[in-house]
């Protein structure tokens, strides 16, 4: 069953409408999936997520979530959903205690009621219940957000980019916490900048300038990058960078960390950068054969 | 800018009183008072607006409120002046406004005294004209008659409006609001909450004002507490929701403070009377002042804590302030934006 279904959807800003949010964007989540949209700041995610927590009205397509519609059915969404924007966004001076009083109590529950469903997480804040939320680490912060907006146990959770800002244990330890929930069978849509987030997904839409570039299991998407990818290092890596792009096998190349990725055009590239090894034998370059993860592809198919 | 408070200023907020309405109750109606009378409708400081026939009508046109000054000619006016060479007027004024009533009394005997010398020119033995003056409501003219009413009008709107205008700005700006509307919450319950905390706060500032001005002032209340508690009531929450309003329509908390500074405040100071008399203003600026909330509180207040008047003298403000709570408070869950833009 379909728990998101989004069909056509063009969002613009500006009053000439020339700013595109997004361009004519399509696609389902299936119930009780972790759905990842992956993709730069300015891509969309936010407008995206807006529209499907009806704060936003889109300007020409569908959307639906649990069935309804976020136009007309905007009432009942909001009584199903769970949201935690893209910033802090709780009373900063109220307690991590008050804060999820408060948002229990406007969605007509109680903190005792739903209090499993939070459990995993609230432990760990728990500790801090009294502090106020303004003075909360980041992670804290998120962790926080994460459990009001949970407790009124959502069918569906909108987590805008819910781990940027945030140090790598905590982002860790939050997608551990998005495992868990969804055991429990919630709908879990987030986004993130953070390309190594994807294959923590059950599946991932890549997203770019508001266009949808893939959509695909991890697994899938690393598996139709068909073009063999090797890494490069050199003692002159500017150099390097300049000589190889001029190569007729190359067909990108790409600073990445300490080596330079190059992608071949085929599999005949492999013998040609071997050779090409050889000839610059003075600035001891090292070569290796990389499995290619969700960034290359995503480098690829934004240059596509 | 500049060039609006200029004009403001310079033109029509003066504390000069001119045109301002008097009666006159002429018990002797013969040729002196006759022309003493037509001498105060020449002059350009009064206008007469009422002739009374009896003593009762003069306390019963105070009420009323439109006549600041009842000028009263006893019987046999100009016959104990051509025989005993002497005589008596007596000016009442309204003096919740003592400033206004210490003008007009000035004027007053100024033009009783030009007319005594008028007809006194050729004669040897001088007329007297004494004036007995009545200061009614405040006979001791206290300045506090006037600005506590005033005060409190203002503390009320200033609380009110100005924290209140930026209360769901505030969410908005912080994110909160974001959160808030995906959320089962209904619009009239997020406006109303917003307006609950700063209506006591406002209780105990109405009550710490009247306090304060019966012990420390010495002011009396000499109408209904319940009456003026239940009216300083009605207009605070005419300032909450005019706060809610502004702060529903508008996108940033700097706005907010803006408009209910300039668009507020400012009125409230000129234009609800307690600062400059509505009276002599032009009337372009007395019709706007009909929209100043401010202008019939303060009528309202010193109505019921100075002249001791009931419900029956002031419905009609009290109904214009229930209007525009009703207004305000309509409009302000319209505004409410139900999406972020």
């Amino acid at each position: 069953m379909q728990a998101i279904i989004i069909e056509n959807i063009i969002k613009t800003y500006g009053k000439s409408k020339d700013v595109m949010a997004l361009n004519n964007i399509s696609f389902n989540v299936q119930k009780g999936e972790l759905f990842g949209i992956i993709g730069p700041d300015g891509a969309g995610k936010t407008s995206l997520f807006r529209i499907l927590t009806t704060l936003l009205l889109a300007d020409s397509g569908k959307a639906t979530v649990d069935g309804f519609d976020v136009v007309k059915a905007y009432k009942q969404i909001r009584k199903i959903v769970g949201y935690m924007s893209g910033r802090f966004s709780l009373y900063p001076d109220l307690s991590v205690e008050e804060n999820l009083n408060f948002f229990a109590t406007i969605f007509n529950t109680s903190i005792k009621e739903n209090y499993d469903l939070i459990k995993d997480i609230y432990v760990q804040i728990e500790p801090f219940k009294n502090r106020k939320a303004g003075q909360l680490s980041g992670g804290m912060k998120q962790k926080l957000a994460l459990s009001c907006a949970l407790i009124h146990r959502p069918s569906v959770l909108f987590l805008d980019e819910p781990t940027t800002g945030v140090d790598a244990v905590s982002r860790k330890e939050f997608w551990e916490m998005l495992k868990g929930l969804k055991q429990q069978g919630i709908t879990i849509l987030v986004s993130t900048p953070y390309m190594d987030e994807a294959d923590l997904c059950d599946k991932v839409a890549l997203m770019q300038n508001g266009k949808i570039l893939s959509i695909d299991t991890p697994g899938g998407i690393i598996n139709n990058f068909s073009n063999p990818l090797w890494a490069v290092k050199s003692s002159q890596m500017f150099h390097l960078l300049n000589d190889i792009t001029k190569q007729d096998f190359v067909k990108d190349v790409y600073p990445f960390g300490e080596f330079h990725h190059v992608v071949m055009k085929d599999k005949s590239g492999e013998t040609l950068l071997k050779n090409f090894v050889q000839m610059h034998q003075e600035d001891k370059m090292q070569i290796k054969e990389l499995k290619p993860n969700i960034e290359d592809c995503f480098i690829a198919l934004m240059k596509n | 800018m500049p060039v609006v408070q200029i004009v403001i200023f310079g033109f029509a907020l003066t504390n000069e009183v001119k045109n301002a309405k008097i009666a006159v109750l002429d018990n002797s109606k013969d040729e002196a008072t006759t022309s003493l009378i037509a001498e105060f409708s020449n002059s350009r400081y009064f206008d007469v607006e009422k002739n009374l026939v009896s003593y009762n009508q003069v306390q019963q046109e105070f009420k009323k409120g439109k006549i600041k000054l009842a000028v009263i000619f006893p019987q046999n006016f100009s016959r104990d002046l051509q025989h005993l060479n002497k005589a008596q007027v007596q000016l009442i004024a309204d003096a919740s406004d003592p400033n206004v009533a210490n003008t007009l009394t000035a004027y007053a005997n100024a033009i009783i005294a030009d007319y005594q010398n008028s007809i006194t020119n050729n004669r040897k033995l001088p007329y007297t004209i004494n004036t007995e003056m009545r200061m009614l409501y405040n006979p001791q003219l206290k300045g506090a008659y006037n600005f506590v009413p005033g005060v409190m009008a203002m503390v009320l709107l200033l609380v009110c409006t100005m924290m209140t205008a930026i209360t769901i700005v505030k969410e908005k700006e912080m994110g909160t609001m974001e959160i808030m509307l995906v959320s089962p919450m209904r619009p009239q319950i997020v406006v109303i909450a917003k307006a609950v905390p700063y209506l006591l706060l406002s209780i105990v500032n109405i009550i710490t004002i009247l306090l304060l001005s019966v012990f420390v002032l010495e002011l009396p209340i000499n109408g209904s507490i319940t009456l003026l508690m239940l009216e300083s009531i009605l207009f605070t929450l005419v300032s909450l929701s005019l706060g809610l309003l502004i702060s529903a329509a508008v996108a940033s908390q700097q706005t907010a403070m803006f408009i209910s500074l300039v668009a507020l405040f400012l009125p409230t100071v000129m234009l609800s009377g307690f600062m400059f008399p509505i009276e002599n203003m032009p009337l372009p600026l007395r019709t706007v002042s009909n929209i100043v909330p401010a202008k019939w509180y303060y009528i309202i207040v010193k109505s019921v804590m100075i002249k001791g008047l009931g419900i029956k003298d002031i419905w009609k403000e009290t109904l214009v302030l229930t209007g525009m709570l009703i207004f305000f408070l309509t409009m302000a869950i319209k505004k409410f934006k139900i999406r972020l833009a």
